[in-house]
């Protein structure tokens, strides 16, 4: 029993990363540029595979490849803000819609071409694991947990500190005003997609190591990104980490002592209820509130 | 009539004028000629008859055709569904959860309550527009993406919860339920369906309810403080919204005398979304347009397996960038309206008559 709970710390904290670290990027983007990017399974899904194939078709070693993915994926994004955002920017649905198209589009691309064996999967960064009060955590588990807690600092860093990052979320919170003291819209829009496709990116090469790469992966790290941005209120950094340790925590306890199955059931469930009786995310602002009601 | 350029030539620009037939045919003095009376009915008859006229073709047209065909008026109901919806500002990213409820209610009246279609099909219709009604009504007050998040994660969650909880037959789902009488009953009740529902929302949206439905998507705040309950008004255009859609459901539960997880599946949310976006949203007949464009052609890629769906999407998003108005207004224009280019006049210069304001 003391070894479950332990096991249920451990692998809370693991998990909670995991999600936050996948949920960045959405979160991240929508923080700046106020585009709800659900697109993210997609890029998720197609970083993996590019990384991949960087690997397996060009023969570059691991490292370069997964550097190569994440420049790559940052010009995607923004190559997706030029192309498919700008001529609908301000039609919230038609955002939404279009982004939600391209995401659809690449998942079933992939699906579609056969990149559904078990061949597929990235090596893990460290090999071998650490006991850790009687747990086994493998140390590329505990890698990723440092990669996702560095990154949410320097992004925090980044988006409340430096005058760039300022200069965007200004820009998601009062358009006119921003563009007043000269800041350009376009070019903030197509940072925010491009960061927010190279952290998929960072996500994807560091937690598809845990497993094989599936298709269905795309459709559930859009639904994760969804449920802890959701929970949290969306633009906090607090949020964002309070987000992903509620659901984290929730998913492997239910999974631990009720079933394996109920894991999934949690973070869907998390967006209705959230939604339903918070509709301003647990630590939302009342500006929020006024976009959601 | 010459041709005008696909450009429009410097120092000119387009300038869009309603056919005399148009004009005449608007007023009461469509009686005056039966040229004018053939452009107003024409197009609304021919589409009818062949409607109701398909059926009678079964000895030309092969089974499988008239599966597509019946596939197709049941995305088209999920596509009324999904733009009635979108006419109160709410965008649904998951009709499925509607196409399933209401499925799973026709499958549980008839296996479990022992239902015949007959009285099994519209109670299952009212019922699960009720459920789904009752189910998202604390959901309302969202708007914007939120509640398009919220129905895309609604009949996901549904089918894990069947899926864990073995609820409803679980991943075996309902099976060996009351077929219907044949496939001629078949394809009249969903062409009805159609008509009626068309008929019935193309109505709606010009009658003070639909005002109001259009009111709270344009500006539900200046309809809150005219002193109307939004909620409830959405309320009511979800029910409505609901009814072709859980009848859709319900009717495929019979015509596959099964229903079980596959009823909450993708296809059943993108592919509504993409018929009304690609027919053209708000003008309901679009929607019906989009679905007969979009199932035909999916199935004569089936071969092409989930390339189907990249299509789509593709279709998708140059429908939302590149004609947001969609096929049916586009036609709609051509039908009624020609075009010609007028010299732009040099010495008004832009803006400076309005004294550069603008609206907030």
């Amino acid at each position: 029993m003391a070894n479950l709970i332990a096991s249920t710390l451990i692998y809370g904290v693991v998990n909670s990363v995991i999600l936050m670290l996948t949920a960045l990027g959405f979160s991240l983007t929508f923080g700046l540029s106020g585009v709800a990017n659900f697109a993210h399974g997609g890029l998720y899904l197609l970083s993996g595979f590019a990384t991949w194939l960087l690997m397996h078709r060009l023969n570059l070693p691991f490292p370069i490849a997964a550097l190569l993915t994440i420049i790559l994926m940052g010009g995607f994004g923004a190559a997706i803000y030029r192309v498919v955002i700008m001529p609908v920017r301000g039609i919230v649905l038609s955002e939404v819609i279009s982004t939600f198209a391209v995401g659809v589009g690449i998942i079933e691309f992939f699906r579609w071409k056969g990149f559904t064996t078990y061949d597929f999967s990235l090596p893990v960064f460290v090999r071998g694991g650490i006991d850790i009060a009687g747990v086994t955590v493998d140390y590329h588990r505990l890698v990723v947990v440092a990669i996702g807690l560095g990154l949410t600092l320097v992004l925090w860093g980044f988006t409340h500190r430096t005058r760039m990052g300022l200069a965007l979320r200004g820009m998601s919170q009062d358009e006119y005003t921003a563009l007043s003291v000269g800041i350009e819209s376009d070019w903030a829009g197509m940072l925010s997609l491009a960061l927010g496709s190279a952290l998929a990116a960072v996500a994807a090469i560091s937690i598809l190591p845990l497993g094989i790469i599936s298709i269905n992966a795309g459709y559930d790290v859009l639904l994760i990104a969804l449920a802890v941005t959701v929970l949290g209120g969306l633009e906090s950094t607090a949020g964002l980490i309070l987000g992903s340790f509620l659901v984290g925590f929730a998913m492997v306890i239910t999974s631990n002592f009720v079933g394996p199955r109920w894991g999934e059931v949690v973070y869907l469930a998390a967006i209705v209820i959230i939604l339903g009786v918070k509709p301003s995310g647990l630590l939302g602002k009342s500006k929020e509130l006024e976009d959601r009601v | 009539m010459s041709r005008l350029p696909f450009r429009t030539p410097r120092g000119y620009r387009r300038e869009r004028v309603d056919r005399g037939v148009k004009v005449r045919s608007d007023d009461i003095f469509v009686i005056a000629s039966s040229r004018d009376l053939a452009y107003v009915v024409a197009p609304r008859a021919v589409v009818v008859l062949a409607l109701l006229g398909f059926p009678l073709l079964q000895s030309v047209v092969s089974s499988y055709w008239q599966t597509v065909i019946l596939n197709t008026l049941v995305m088209s109901l999920l596509a009324l569904s999904w733009d009635l919806l979108a006419s109160v500002g709410l965008v649904s990213l998951g009709q499925s959860l509607f196409f399933g409820l209401g499925g799973y209610t026709a499958g549980y009246l008839n296996a479990r309550l022992g239902l015949g279609p007959g009285l099994g099909i519209p109670v299952a219709t009212l019922v699960g527009a009720l459920l789904v009604t009752a189910l998202l009504y604390p959901l309302l007050r969202l708007r914007g993406i939120y509640f398009g998040m919220i129905t895309f994660a609604l009949p996901l969650l549904l089918m894990r919860v069947i899926e864990t909880t073995g609820f409803l037959g679980g991943t075996e789902g309902l099976s060996g339920l009351t077929a219907l009488p044949g496939r001629t009953t078949e394809l009249y009740l969903v062409t009805a369906a159609t008509l009626v529902t068309v008929y019935a929302y193309r109505r709606l949206s010009t009658s003070d309810r639909g005002l109001v439905f259009h009111a709270i998507r344009d500006n539900d705040r200046a309809v809150m403080a005219s002193g109307y309950n939004i909620q409830w008004y959405k309320a009511q255009a979800v029910f409505l919204a609901a009814l072709p859609a859980t009848f859709a459901g319900a009717l495929y539960t019979h015509h596959y005398q099964f229903v079980g997880m596959p009823a909450f599946a993708m296809e059943y949310s993108t592919l509504p979304l993409t018929s009304a976006v690609v027919g053209g949203a708000g003008s309901f007949i679009g929607a019906v347009v989009g679905a007969f464009i979009l199932v035909p052609l999916s199935e004569v890629m089936r071969e092409f397996g989930s390339l189907r769906v990249v299509i789509y999407s593709v279709m998708l998003l140059v429908f939302t960038i590149g004609l947001p108005e969609g096929i049916f207004r586009f036609v709609v224009r051509k039908y009624s309206q020609f075009e010609r280019l007028v010299p732009i006049d040099d010495d008004v210069q832009p803006g400076v008559e309005h004294g550069g304001g603008h609206g907030a």
